[in-house]
């Protein structure tokens, strides 16, 4: 048997105003990134509760990126700010269960930065890449 | 009466586990004891019992049944079961030998239940008989003998050697595999034993427990009793006494959404919860008190009623030490006039 | 011990009940032995003088009950507090999860409470407890009286108590405390100092034990949503068993989270855990983090503070820096 390359699956929530439209911005310039992205769309990057990364890794994602408006151009005025807070907060916790830190990033992409979109899910499923597949935190029934 | 020195236990728990998977009580990190798989330096527990009961081997937590895919308009179903393997259960007290009566009368009766069915037939029990019973111990108020427990082998443990009695065609066949290991004794040391223990047994605090207040027809007489609204006032609504509880069976089937299928599997319910029993049109019992009731009238009455006056309680003393605010069947009991 | 006796909250319970200042009164009832006391409500003095009980074993935490007693309630309620308890009263009260008016709340000076599972694992068979003022004197099935020194037998939580100061209440017995410097996130930085391997597997051991009781989540005074995101059936996440390690990490990750900024450190989780898991250890992750992240912030210190996960600022530190914590500290 041939063994098949491992691709990992990462699961991109992007908030609607900003890194969406980023991410738009990036394939209007044929910019290039993998294909085993699978961008979410939500109305807020505060929209994702950490329910939604950990139900990601469920369902068999090996990398979980949160995109959003930088701080302080949240769509809303702060909804970005409350998910840094949320975030640092549930990453923390989940390196202190032992499950790797680098499968987990927040980065904020503006409208305008389709380059920084691109560059960034290339450098993310990189990371995710090296580290493999996600065994720490997932649940076997979904792999069936 | 087979005896073997406690010194060469291990020799037999490795002749056994030769070829069948052996489960017995061992010590866990945080000081409590749990049935577990024996493997080549696996210790036994000296715990008078394990936190949950041994019926997580009839009955585990959480079962798959079966499995659907899905592919186009198709729908495969997948029947999962498996033929259970030879198991041997090690140091079960005579409280939890009892529990798999009840079990049995739940999940052997018409339909039968395969998936219990299975474990239960490859299934060798080896009891043991208590010595050093705990105040939280009641089983004699359901009229169980710690000191002769039933299963397929009886064992007593004194300080120095273990006794074995087959009771059953699958123990005298456990006996006659471990007969190597094993000589010949007369029962002067378990007698012995077996007196000292039963005068702790009547100095318990609960000896003086009884069912005279309940068993079958008593629902009317009972259901409109007090206690269940001052009792059930500050209960957590938790499923801690269910769970840890021997006899409890009730359980429910989900079907769990795997993305290219769907599990069908059961895991235990717990009649403290909100959403036992939930039907269409909601739930059958609103408020923890209705809650509270149906737990202690499903084991001491209406169990009772349709299985010949066996209670489904086997005074092991797990909720007793595990419920959160100390509330429990023996309090139930005494308020209701389970006295002398 | 305990300074306070069983008397004198006898008698102050009789005189509020007595006099109409209270209607009902939410107390430690006795139970078969000396250790198992649960709590009741008591509505009349002949239930109180007969039944109503207070010793080392009395460590349930009342606030959370305040939710529902208060509801059809006509009258006041009397309720004992510690001090631990008296923040989890302010921080329902922040919540607004119950009418204060309807509530007498008696503060009471606390010594620590003691552990039913390490004394359990001390001494079998137990008769009675007398409790002496140098120890408890155990009087057992097998080996007659034991001594047992408080100390030996004192709760996890009450070792590392943070706070012997009562933050709220309409009336105080006994000495009021300070708050305490204590050691209790010493456990929690030798998890972070050991390597994620080491952790993942200290957890794996602890959470594989758990058996989704909800024993943790029903005792937690902070724990109080109407429905619960796993009892519910449509959330997608409801569930009564644990079916493997994902949902027992999803589960005590989830219960964890809901509750930091607003878990004010009382351990009722690990009290209640049937099956001895540090749920605390969880807990004070959050606190931990939050403290070092946002600033120090006890909840229910004071009625009305804003909890820091509904609180920001505009420099707050990004997601990835919380790994890299030190110089750059809020």
């Amino acid at each position: 048997m041939q063994m098949k390359e491992y691709k990992p699956l990462i699961v991109a929530f992007c908030c609607n105003w900003c890194s969406y439209a980023g991410a738009d911005l990036a394939g209007n310039n044929r910019l290039n990134y993998p294909a085993d992205v699978k961008i979410i769309r939500v109305p807020c990057s505060c929209r994702v509760n950490p329910m939604f990364i950990l139900r990601a890794f469920q369902r068999g994602a090996d990398g979980v990126i949160l995109c959003g408006c930088h701080p302080g151009d949240c769509h809303y005025t702060s909804g970005n700010y409350y998910t840094r807070r949320r975030m640092a907060m549930l990453f923390s916790m989940l390196d202190y269960l032992g499950i790797e830190r680098e499968r987990t990033r927040v980065e904020w992409v503006s409208a305008a930065e389709g380059a920084k979109f691109a560059a960034t899910m290339n450098d993310f499923v990189a990371q995710v890449t090296a580290l493999g597949e996600n065994k720490r935190l997932e649940d076997l029934r979904c792999k069936r | 009466m087979r005896k073997l020195s406690l010194e060469n236990i291990n020799k037999l728990f490795a002749a056994v586990a030769e070829d069948k998977t052996l489960y017995l009580p061992v010590d866990q990190s945080d000081g409590s004891a749990k049935y577990s798989k024996w493997a080549e330096g696996t210790v036994w527990s000296n715990a008078l019992n394990t936190v949950r009961s041994p019926k997580d081997l009839f009955f585990p937590q959480t079962e798959d049944l079966m499995e659907f895919k899905t592919e186009g308009k198709n729908i495969e179903v997948i029947d999962i079961r498996k033929e259970s393997e030879d198991f041997v259960i090690f140091g079960v007290r005579a409280c939890d030998v009892k529990s798999f009566e009840v079990l049995d009368r739940v999940f052997l009766s018409e339909p039968v239940d395969s998936y219990y069915a299975s474990r239960r037939e490859h299934a060798v029990i080896v009891s043991l008989a208590c010595s050093r019973p705990s105040e939280t111990c009641f089983c004699t108020t359901f009229g169980i003998d710690a000191i002769n427990p039933e299963g397929d082998v009886s064992a007593w443990k004194t300080a120095t050697d273990i006794y074995f009695k087959a009771n059953t065609e699958k123990g005298e066949e456990f006996l006659a595999s471990i007969e190597a290991l094993t000589e010949e004794s007369d029962d002067t040391a378990v007698n012995e034993q077996k007196a000292k223990t039963a005068d702790i047994m009547k100095k318990l605090p609960l000896a003086d427990l009884t069912t005279d207040s309940f068993g079958g027809g008593k629902t009317e007489e009972l259901w409109n009793n007090p206690v269940w609204d001052e009792f059930s006032q500050t209960c957590l609504g938790c499923g801690t006494c269910t769970f840890v509880c021997p006899t409890c069976q009730c359980y429910d089937i989900k079907d769990f959404d795997t993305g290219n299928g769907v599990i069908r599997y059961r895991c235990w319910d717990s009649c403290m919860y909100s959403e036992f029993t939930r039907m269409a049109h909601g739930n059958n019992r609103l408020t923890q008190k209705e809650r509270f009731r149906q737990r202690f009238m499903h084991k001491l009455v209406y169990y009772p009623e349709n299985n010949g006056g066996l209670f489904s309680c086997v005074g092991c003393g797990r909720c007793l030490s595990k419920c959160p605010i100390s509330m429990n069947i023996a309090k139930v009991m005494r308020k209701i006039g389970g006295d002398k | 011990m305990q300074k306070i006796t069983r008397d004198q909250l006898i008698t102050k319970a009789v005189e509020l009940l007595s006099n109409g200042t209270v209607s009902a009164v939410l107390g430690w009832q006795k139970g078969e032995f000396d250790y198992d006391i649960t709590p009741a409500v008591f509505t009349t003095e002949e239930e109180i003088k007969n039944n109503f009980v207070y010793n080392d074993f009395c460590g349930a935490n009342f606030s959370k009950y305040l939710v529902a007693k208060t509801k059809k309630l006509e009258g006041k309620i009397l309720v004992f507090l510690k001090p631990c308890d008296t923040y989890s009263f302010n921080q329902l009260l922040t919540e607004h999860r119950f009418d204060r008016e309807k509530v007498y709340a008696v503060a009471i000076g606390c010594e620590g409470m003691a552990d039913v599972v390490k004394l359990k694992n001390k001494v079998d068979g137990i008769i009675s407890i007398d409790y002496k003022d140098d120890a408890m004197y155990v009087d057992t099935l097998y080996d007659g009286t034991v001594k047992v020194d408080y100390a030996d037998v004192l709760a996890e939580r009450c070792i590392n108590c943070k706070s012997k100061k009562c933050v709220a209440y309409d009336e105080l017995m006994g000495e009021d405390g300070e708050v305490i410097d204590s050691a209790r996130f010493d456990e929690v930085a030798r998890l972070e100092a050991m390597t994620p391997d080491e952790r993942f597997a200290f957890w794996q051991n602890e959470l594989s034990r758990c058996i989704r009781c909800n024993a943790c989540r029903d005792a937690c005074p902070a724990c109080t949503c109407e429905k619960c995101v796993f009892d519910n059936p449509n959330s997608g996440v409801e569930n009564k068993a644990p079916a493997n390690s994902f949902e027992e990490q999803m589960f005590h990750i989830i219960r964890a989270y809901h509750v930091a900024g607003r878990c004010t450190d009382c351990g009722e989780c690990s009290r209640v855990c049937p099956q001895n898991i540090p749920l605390h250890l969880l807990n004070r992750k959050f606190i931990k983090d939050i403290n070092e992240c946002y600033g120090e912030y006890q909840a229910g210190a004071e009625v009305g503070s804003r909890a820091p996960l509904v609180d920001y600022t505009e420099g707050d530190l990004e997601p990835g820096e919380v790994f890299e914590r030190g110089d750059n500290n809020a």
